[in-house]
């Protein structure tokens, strides 16, 4: 049986999957990129939901749209499904090292610490020349067994399966914040000593989580990847990591549907106030993050709470 | 008899302070032990090296038959020993019932679900019982940040009982909780324990609540125990009375308290 | 030997530039507990204030030798106006929050000064090679060095020299590490926190921009240098321990020397070297190699 909330998101999915067929080319670009960015901040929103803040997700981001596009261009092949497999197993293996010695760090230790990492492949890609060095270079548009879903010239896939992850992805991330792995991260960002004493392991918790989070980056990654149709080093340099801590951060932490909506209104956001002054949107977006550190605190999802407070 | 938790001459060093020197104890299921000592005295490294915290400098612990030193608090909590803390360690923004069911989840195995929520009737149902136990039922939806001391130190103590420790240790119960409340509280959290049958240690420095519920007393003093015997027997001790203590009993009177 | 030397030469010159940025930024976090990721837009308003000037000075025709003076006064003026400005201005109201929020914080200023600059300078590149040229070269064993270099090596030597004689012999620099060492004892025992919290703050920006200023000869000033920057420093002081002057200077020159070699060596490493070292120093010792040791929970 599905319960209400379940056909809710079922519903909207359905309709953003036709309403592709008749929105603008730009708007579904934007959607998909602004959703690809949206997994990132969820896997995001599991850590800060554990007191960690992560200024070096754009590490796995990177890499999933890396082992996209080197994946693609080896085997020549443009299998959807495949490529966002190969996505994930990237984050994968790259999360359970690197987590290793990132769960032991905390606070601002954490967050210095993964900024180095995507940095050290920002340093390496950078400089590989069979990689496009700081160029970067070009990935396969995707298809589904060579069903490219063209419609009025442009390809929906992409933007389709875009929409299906995040609706999958946010479903599976809904149930697992309210498990007791998922509410452990609250607690652990409470009182880690009292959850040590509870006779968990602390460390254990957060590599899950980190692994987690990457995860869900590298799938980012990889719609990014097939999307955009370009990768480049940009990718890992910690601009774009800090760039998903705002949407993060502008969001809130509240509801798995914030990191995403709040991605799409950043994409918007970002595109009109570029073409409106290119010279200040930086400038804009630093007000926005400041004003919602001091006045929303808990991101504009807290704001759904004040709403039904009134209501009631 | 074999003791549930002893210790071997116990030692522990802070460079060149000695925090924790000669200790021998023997601690058996069900007893209830106080534990007294001026500030400093190595009670509270007492209680951390027992659960694994602190690493001893020398000495053992058996807790069950089995070495406590080089495991981790988790690891020894899952064995049966769980304690309380001098300043309730809870989870502040979270709600009382939120809480405990936490607890209580992670209490129920170390390797936690994924998937299936954390809130469930049974969960929640058992989460109600056990603070209508420690009198605290009242305050379920409430943010920990509000409550006053004396419900989070019980709130505390209810979280520690979850696993069904063998020993329970208490580090200062009473500490930050008005006195007119000291005795519900520890009247509260006995009845609980003694329905559970586990031993608990109690670091208190309330002469009338230890007179009136333990029934065994260790002594601490400049990091060694002075004394170890029946409360009564400690209490009188004249030792005891200037260097612990600080100052002379009246024992009729405390006695009058434990027998009633 | 010609490769050593040229290491040990460019090491040396990169260290320097590098301690420059870092002490004002380690400082900053020892006494304050900010992380201040706007370190960097400090670094990039000193290099373009540096340079603007730098090309009206010698477009006037004036005496070349004051044009360093005036890279000083630039440095001054520029991190005194920035340092004042934010922390009066809007810094200090955020005092006593987390310090994970607090590097959200300098990050919203960063993006803020970023965009600053570009509307003060515009977003061509702004040359003032004068004062780098006019020292000319030196010629040790067949490698040619620039003199600029040399001199920047002494400048930071001289910066190294007056913190660590400020810090460990006057009475403020006493002070100071009272509040590095426990803010609120030392604002118990009738210190003034919040003045010292101003005066490090104005101190940490001018260091910012100082190095920015000293390097704009050197370099072509481009939006986002400041960007570059930060992250080089935030490397070289976690090397060092959060918060420790004497651990920046250190870690300074771990890093610039591992960057000289592997420059000289295997150029394609030559980020993936400051990350990887950075990576392994804290593997071993989490807090730095200097940390200021922090008390631990109950």
């Amino acid at each position: 049986m599905l319960s209400k909330n379940q056909i809710f998101v079922v519903a909207a999915a359905a309709l953003m999957i036709l309403a592709g067929l008749v929105m603008p080319y730009w708007f579904s670009f934007l959607v998909t990129v602004a959703l690809a960015k949206g997994l990132v901040v969820l896997g995001l929103v599991i850590l800060m939901r554990a007191g960690l803040v992560s200024f070096g997700q754009g590490l796995y981001y990177c890499a999933g749209a890396y082992a996209v596009g080197a994946f693609s261009d080896y085997f020549q092949t443009d299998n959807v499904l495949l490529l966002v497999l190969v996505a994930i197993v990237c984050g994968l293996v790259i999360s359970s090292i690197v987590g290793l010695l990132l769960s032991r760090y905390r606070d601002i230790f954490f967050a210095m610490f993964s900024m180095a990492f995507s940095m050290i492949l920002y340093g390496v890609l950078v400089k590989s020349a069979a990689l496009g060095s700081s160029d970067g270079f070009n990935v396969t548009k995707p298809s589904l067994f060579g069903w490219a879903a063209e419609f009025n010239g442009t390809n929906l896939l992409s933007y389709w399966v875009a929409i299906i992850l995040a609706c999958v992805a946010g479903a599976i991330i809904w149930r697992y914040m309210r498990s007791p792995m998922g509410m452990t991260g609250e607690a652990i960002r409470e009182n880690e000593i009292r959850v040590e004493y509870l006779g968990v392991s602390v460390q254990k918790i957060i590599y899950i989580k980190y692994i987690i989070a990457a995860v869900l980056a590298s799938v980012g990654g990889s719609i990014t990847a097939m999307t955009v149709g370009h990768i480049d080093p940009e990718m890992a340099y910690w601009t774009t990591s800090g760039e998903f801590v705002f949407i993060a951060l502008m969001a809130g932490t509240g509801h798995v549907a914030a990191p995403l909506i709040g991605a799409v209104i950043f994409e918007l956001m970002r595109t009109f106030a570029f073409q409106l002054s290119p010279y200040t949107w930086q400038m804009i977006l630093g007000i926005a993050l400041l004003s919602i550190i001091i006045f929303l605190p808990n991101g504009l999802w807290s704001l759904t709470d004040k709403f039904k407070k009134g209501a009631n | 008899m074999t003791a549930l938790l002893e210790t071997r001459d116990l030692a522990k060093n802070f460079g060149a302070v000695t925090a924790a020197a000669d200790i021998n104890v023997q601690i058996n299921a069900g007893e209830i032990v106080g534990v007294i000592g001026s500030n400093g005295a190595g009670k509270t490294t007492f209680i951390n090296m027992v659960t694994g915290y602190l690493k001893p400098s020398s000495g053992q612990i058996l807790f069950d038959g089995k070495s406590v030193i080089g495991r981790k608090p988790r690891e020894v909590m899952r064995d049966g020993m769980c304690r309380s803390f001098q300043v309730a360690q809870l989870f502040p923004e979270l709600t009382v019932m939120e809480n405990v069911l936490i607890a209580q989840s992670l209490a129920e195995g170390k390797n936690l679900s994924f998937f299936s929520p954390m809130h469930t009737p049974a969960r929640e149902e058992k989460a109600r019982a056990i603070l209508k136990e420690y009198e605290i039922l009242e305050y379920v939806d409430e943010t920990i940040a509000t409550l006053p001391q004396g419900v989070r130190k019980l709130l505390d103590i209810a979280m520690a009982m979850l696993s069904n420790p063998k020993v329970l240790l208490l580090d200062e119960p009473t500490s930050g909780v008005a006195i007119e409340d000291k005795f519900d509280l520890m009247t509260t959290v006995m009845a609980a324990v003694k329905k559970s049958g586990a031993a608990v240690l109690f670091v208190e420095h309330d002469m009338d609540v230890i007179a009136r519920y333990s029934t065994r007393l260790l002594a601490f003093y400049d990091g060694r125990i002075l004394a170890d015997g029946p409360t009564g027997e400690v209490m009188r001790d004249k030792n005891v009375q200037t260097l612990v203590v600080g100052h002379h009993l009246d024992m009729d009177e405390l006695e009058g308290t434990n027998n009633a | 030997m010609n490769l050593a030397l040229a290491v040990l030469v460019d090491g040396v010159v990169y260290s320097s530039w590098l301690f420059l940025i870092a002490a004002g930024l380690t400082l900053i976090y020892g006494v304050m507990k900010i992380l201040n990721m706007a370190h960097g837009s400090f670094y990039a308003i000193g290099a373009y204030s540096g340079a603007s000037l730098i090309g009206v000075y010698f477009a006037g025709g004036n005496p070349p030798w004051a044009s360093y003076l005036l890279l000083v006064g630039a440095a001054l003026v520029a991190g005194l106006i920035v340092g004042l400005l934010i922390e009066r201005g809007f810094l200090r109201f955020m005092y006593g929050r987390d310090e994970v929020v607090m590097i959200l914080v300098t990050y919203g200023i960063l993006l803020i000064l970023e965009d600053a600059i570009k509307l003060l300078w515009g977003v061509d590149p702004y040359f003032a090679y004068q004062p780098y040229t006019l020292l000319g070269r030196t010629k040790i064993g067949g490698l040619s060095f620039a003199n600029y270099d040399f001199m920047l090596i002494c400048v930071t030597a001289l910066v190294a020299l007056v913190l660590w004689w400020s810090l460990n012999r006057t009475r403020s620099g006493k002070i100071l590490q009272s509040v590095i060492h426990d803010r609120e004892m030392a604002g118990a025992l009738g210190v003034n926190v919040t003045k010292i919290f101003t005066i490090t703050f104005v101190i940490g920006a001018f260091l910012g921009a100082f190095a920015g200023a000293l390097t704009a000869p050197g370099i072509s000033v481009v939006p986002g240098i400041g960007i570059e920057v930060i992250i080089l420093a935030f490397a070289v002081v976690v090397i060092g321990g959060l918060g420790s002057v004497g651990g920046a200077f250190v870690g300074a020159l771990i890093v610039g020397l591992s960057r000289a070699l592997s420059v000289h060596l295997y150029p394609d490493g030559e980020l993936f070297v400051i990350y990887g070292v950075m990576g392994l120093v804290l593997a071993f010792r989490p807090q730095g190699l200097f940390a200021i040791a922090g008390a631990r929970k109950i």
